[in-house]
């Protein structure tokens, strides 16, 4: 109990640290990519404390309220996650939350932010299959949807669940809105929809929806740690260092790809459920 | 016992009167003191057997059977002669084969079979019950307000809603009594009830779709009323019953035993419960008025298809073919049924394609036949009927006052009708989010789809989820769209409709509060009694606890902070050239242009039609392979019974 | 210590520029000049801006599209003229259509002259725009600072604003009935 306290409470506190921190590092790799030296690596605290001290301005009473249960339900999913939940009610709430910034851009009725959620909406729907195949994937090797267990289960699951572990890296492009996946909003630049789905949030609004997804990334993350968890102190190692690669492989992926068509954003993604996923989970039940 | 004749007999005493009374207050009064005798008698049926969790009831009387009968030939006479009268031969040929092959059955070996019990209540029983007699009825009470703006809108045609309100209630007393009988003969006397009702329900305009339609649905229900016949049948003259417990009881003891009757009784229901290739029924059920829909896709008629199906699962199973015929002619139905309605704009539709979506999703669950499949059902079956029958009334009551079911034409129904938008918004969210009632159901199914090792099946719930989220989002973003300039209409709305959906309202929040002791107080005890042994629930009661406070905190938030801010409002950016309305911007040739935006339904990914024949292909070959094994099997059990 | 100054987000509209000074406004994102350094982002989205670069004269059919982004920028935000045309009008000054330089429409505070403005001098332009907005988030903090929307604008807002208050505790109440 005290256990789970502790690491529910660790999470809140130190996941937007680890998040912000990638984010600015991520910002810096790019850069360097690019040629360029890149912005400090606090960056992306500048920009939030940045955004905080910016003039309060909505575009509806209702955004704010959405935008805010999208946010608290982010934070609620990655607690239910590190308090070694089930991993089908975390997958849930997340597309509770998900619906909410969906929800929130729909209100404003602006056809840049409309379009965006349509197109998150769609990103949705390419991701869940595979979400949930990798859920299932835990259970039917672990025989408990618990991330508990799952953690303290003593074989790697990353061995029988190969094809799960790709096919869920595939999708994280999606999750982490990178490109060539990066549909519904861009990080960098403008584009053509403005920005898409945040267009119409400014200001403490637009923090918060930093913040979530610094969240968001670090619980994802998590799911990538669960894959090499195996109850020794050398999984939990090889856990951390294979989902620090799998951040760094998304922003090399993002560096390296234009933005491709919704068509291939749900085909491939739906394929690679489907061969990676599916395939896979029928071996684990054959063997 | 007296309860169920009280609550069979009681809608259709009232049906008979509602026939001769013409005038609307009178009409108003009768239909709502009715449907609060029938919800409080549906209640009083749930308290008196709640402790003994039901009882079998001898009630043997020839008379009743002459009578059923005698009804049932009368009401082959009267198909036989419309079919004939509007051409449609296939319906008088299922009538003129069915009818007389159970009467010929019941007075040569029927007569024979000794019946234990003809009626019985268990707990699964009594939620059909509760389900009928509340939600049926809230519909009915809904119907007043709604028939009339319906005659007003057609006031050139003749006034035939006493004819609307008897049949509404004979559907119910039917539905009464199809989930009371014990014996198949009667249960499939009032399944032949509800088939008719429905044909006159549909035909209720009598405009030549309306017709049509109608047809169309009593042909498909009619088909099934075939298989039932011959399940019926197969199960006097081969074991030599016609209870449903026995069958039951027998298919509980030895996997796969009755696989061959349960088929036909599983074909039957899978018509009835719309599923793939008989889905286009439900479809056409569309034009009928809306609380007709209603009835038809929340309590009545298709729950009486899943009720079979659900009823018969322990005769189902991974391990015979019959139950591999149904699970994968619902899981294939959730699928495809949940692609095409991305596809919909018409809200009607939507709704018609997500409730055979679901439906094919608790077809499958009962044709898995484990405990937490069949949990999982029942739980779908609850909150579907509640969620659903919400859904139609707000889009019947968004039809009248904004003259459209068109999704793409509810544009900022929040401002225009903020109470029924966020209606409809609670029934949306019930439907496909957590932490509310579906998605509860589709969690548990979704673990008992992995308990029973078909990866098929598991990776169709997987992408039939993602596209549920899809479709139902979008809707919810269209409802929570703040359009500005938008005149608030909803004062003309009839107070009925208002105490109707509020009420189901309450009822879908309560659903949500209160399943966990639905499932340990109604469930468990019923799965214990019928898989024997102690029944794991699908759901540990840590994971229903969470969601539960989910409920709670998520209506706080909507309670005390939904729709308050302190901020500035600005208008919506539109590239610089908003006219400050932010419905127009400043277009090219120096005039307004009108902002309009519009769903994502992509046609080419997911069009009906394409849906529908893959759909409809597919489970068609596994029915007929289904039931041709089905046949093979047992000419081999009877002339190896001969040789 | 402030953070306006640390984050700078950028939108750039062009007036009536003949692209020189665009070109030389991107071409500070480049390796060469790599201002995203000192943390300035491009942004298209005035919701999302800090600093408005204007380049180019203002003429007759955008000085509604100049005066509303600024509008849709929340405060503090300060406006950058880049190049001579956006300082007043430049060589198209006479044109029948332009309006002149950008604070013919809005409050400019920095003015980045040249033709076309070199990126060294956009950079400084902005930079001193910081200065600039720190003192307005200050203004801002203490209350000094109202939003400056022109007065037909604000009159609307406020009317939406009432409008949309009466909704609110209207949806609350039926809440409660419901």
């Amino acid at each position: 109990m005290i256990t789970t306290i502790i690491s529910v409470v660790a999470y809140v506190v130190l996941a937007p640290l680890v998040g912000g921190l990638l984010a600015g590092l991520d910002r810096i790799v790019s850069a360097r990519m690019q040629g360029r030296v890149g912005p400090p690596l606090l960056q992306p605290f500048y920009d939030v404390f940045k955004l905080r001290e910016k003039e309060d301005i909505t575009v509806n009473n209702v955004q704010d309220f959405y935008v805010t249960c999208f946010f608290f339900f982010v934070v609620v999913t990655g607690a239910f996650f590190f308090a070694g939940g089930d991993l089908l009610l975390v997958i849930f709430t997340l597309t509770l939350a998900s619906v909410f910034l969906i929800v929130a851009a729909f209100s404003s009725n602006s056809p840049y932010s409309q379009i965006g959620a349509e197109r998150e909406l769609l990103q949705m729907m390419a991701y869940e299959p595979m979400v949930l195949l990798t859920a299932i994937g835990f259970y039917m090797t672990e025989g408990s949807f618990k991330v508990k267990d799952i953690i303290s289960g003593g074989a790697m699951d990353f061995l029988p669940l190969v094809g799960v572990f790709f096919g869920f890296i595939f999708i994280l492009t999606l999750k982490f809105r990178k490109s060539p996946f990066d549909l519904s909003m861009s990080h960098h630049a403008h584009q053509e929809l403005v920005k898409g789905l945040v267009t119409e949030f400014s200001g403490k609004t637009m923090a918060l929806i930093e913040v979530a997804h610094w969240y968001e990334n670090i619980f994802l993350l998590g799911f990538v740690f669960l894959f090499f968890a195996n109850g020794t102190i050398w999984g939990a190692v090889i856990g951390v260092v294979v989902c620090l690669l799998a951040y760094f492989l998304e922003v090399f992926i993002d560096n390296n790809f234009a933005r491709m068509k919704w068509q291939v954003a749900i085909n491939s993604a739906w394929l690679v459920a489907l061969i990676l996923g599916v395939i896979n989970l029928f071996i684990v039940y054959l063997i | 016992m007296g309860t169920i004749f009280f609550l069979i007999l009681f809608p259709l005493v009232v049906a008979f009167v509602l026939l001769v009374v013409k005038a609307d207050a009178a009409r108003g009064a009768i239909v709502k003191f009715a449907a609060l005798v029938i919800a409080a008698g549906s209640i009083f049926l749930a308290v008196q057997y709640f402790q003994n969790g039901g009882q079998y009831f001898d009630f043997s009387n020839e008379t009743v059977n002459y009578v059923m009968m005698v009804i049932e030939a009368c009401l082959a006479i009267y198909i036989i002669y419309t079919g004939i009268k509007h051409k449609k031969y296939l319906a008088s040929l299922f009538a003129i084969i069915q009818t007389p092959l159970l009467i010929w059955f019941e007075l040569t070996k029927g007569h024979h079979i000794q019946v234990g019990s003809n009626l019985y209540i268990d707990r699964l029983s009594m939620i059909m019950a509760l389900i009928i007699g509340i939600i049926g009825s809230l519909i009915c009470v809904y119907a007043l307000g709604y028939m009339k703006d319906f005659q007003h809108h057609h006031s050139g045609e003749k006034d035939r809603r006493p004819w609307f309100f008897f049949v509404m209630f004979v559907f119910l007393a039917a539905m009464f009594g199809l989930v009371t009988s014990n014996n198949l003969i009667w249960m499939y006397f009032f399944w032949e009830i509800t088939s008719l009702s429905s044909f006159f329900l549909i035909g209720y305009t009598k405009t030549k779709e309306a017709t049509n339609n109608a047809f169309r649905a009593l042909i498909m229900n009619l088909l099934g009323g075939l298989g039932f016949a011959v399940g019926i049948l197969i199960l006097g003259f081969v074991y030599d019953t016609i209870e449903l417990s026995t069958m039951i009881t027998y298919g509980t003891m030895y996997q796969g035993i009755m696989a061959i009757p349960a088929a036909f009784l599983a074909f039957a229901g899978i018509t009835k419960a719309a599923q793939m290739p008989f889905n286009s029924w439900l479809l056409g059920a569309m034009v009928a008025p809306t609380p007709t829909s209603a009835l038809l896709h929340s309590s009545t008629m298709v729950k009486a298809g899943v009720f079979m199906i659900i009823k018969l699962a322990p005769c189902l199973g991974m391990g015979n073919f019959a139950g591999l015929m149904v699970m994968t002619v619902g899981g294939v139905t959730f699928l495809m049924a949940s692609f095409a309605a991305i596809s919909q704009s018409n809200a009607k539709k939507v709704l018609a394609y997500s409730t055979i979506a679901n439906l094919g999703l608790i077809v499958t669950c009962g044709g898995i036949g484990t405990a937490g499949a069949v949990w999982a059902g029942i739980m779908l079956i609850i909150f579907h009927a509640i969620t659903k029958s919400l859904l139609f009334l707000c889009v019947g009551t968004a039809e009248h006052n904004i003259g459209s079911r068109d999704i793409e034409d509810m544009d900022g129904l929040f401002g225009r009708m903020p109470r029924l938008a966020t209606f409809v918004m609670i029934g949306i969210a019930g439907m496909f989010l957590a932490p509310f009632g579906m998605l509860i159901s589709k969690w548990a199914s979704m673990t008992a789809f992995v308990d029973s090792g078909n990866i098929l099946l598991v990776a169709i719930i997987c992408f039939g989820s993602a596209a549920t989220a899809f479709y139902w989002t979008k809707w919810l973003g269209k409802m929570a769209a703040v359009v500005a300039g938008a005149e608030n209409i909803q004062q003309n709305v009839h107070k009925e409709e208002w105490f109707v959906q509020g009420t189901l309202v309450v009822l879908t929040i309560a659903a949500c509060l209160a399943f966990p002791l639905v499932s340990s107080y109604m469930l468990v005890p019923y799965l214990e009694g019928v898989f024997g042994g102690l029944s794991s629930m699908a759901l540990s009661a840590d994971n229903m606890i969470i969601m539960c406070v989910m409920v709670v905190v998520v209506l706080l938030l909507i309670l005390f902070f939904f729709g308050k801010t302190k901020k500035r409002i600005v208008p919506i950016y539109l590239a610089g050239a908003n006219e400050g309305d932010d419905l127009r911007f400043h277009g090219a040739m120096e005039k307004p242009v009108s902002v309009s935006l519009r769903n994502w339904h992509m046609e080419s990914y997911f069009g009906e039609k394409k849906m529908n024949v893959i759909g409809c292909s597919v489970t068609a070959a596994v029915i007929i392979i289904g039931l041709g094994l089905m046949i093979g099997s047992l000419v081999t059990i009877l002339t190896g019974g001969a040789a | 210590m402030s953070y306006v100054t640390k984050s700078p987000w950028v939108i750039h509209y062009d007036g009536s520029s003949c692209n020189g000074c665009d070109i030389e406004v991107l071409a500070c994102l480049t390796p060469m000049y790599d201002v995203e350094r000192f943390g300035i982002i491009n942004t298209g989205n005035p919701k999302h801006a800090d600093v408005f670069l204007v380049t180019g004269s203002v003429n007759e059919q955008n000085k509604g599209v100049v005066k509303q982004i600024y509008e849709q920028m929340p405060e503090p935000k300060v406006v950058v003229a880049v190049g001579i045309c956006a300082n007043n009008g430049g060589i198209f000054r006479e044109c029948y259509n332009i309006m002149g330089g950008v604070d013919t429409v809005i409050p400019v505070d920095v003015y980045v002259p040249g033709c076309a403005a070199r990126p060294e001098a956009i950079i400084d332009g902005v930079v001193k725009g910081l200065g600039v907005l720190e003192e307005k988030r200050k203004a801002l903090a203490s209350g000094q600072l109202t939003a400056p929307a022109a007065p037909e604008e604000s009159e609307q807002a406020e009317e939406q604003e009432a409008a949309s208050e009466e909704n609110g505790t209207e949806k609350v109440e039926e809440k409660e009935e419901a």
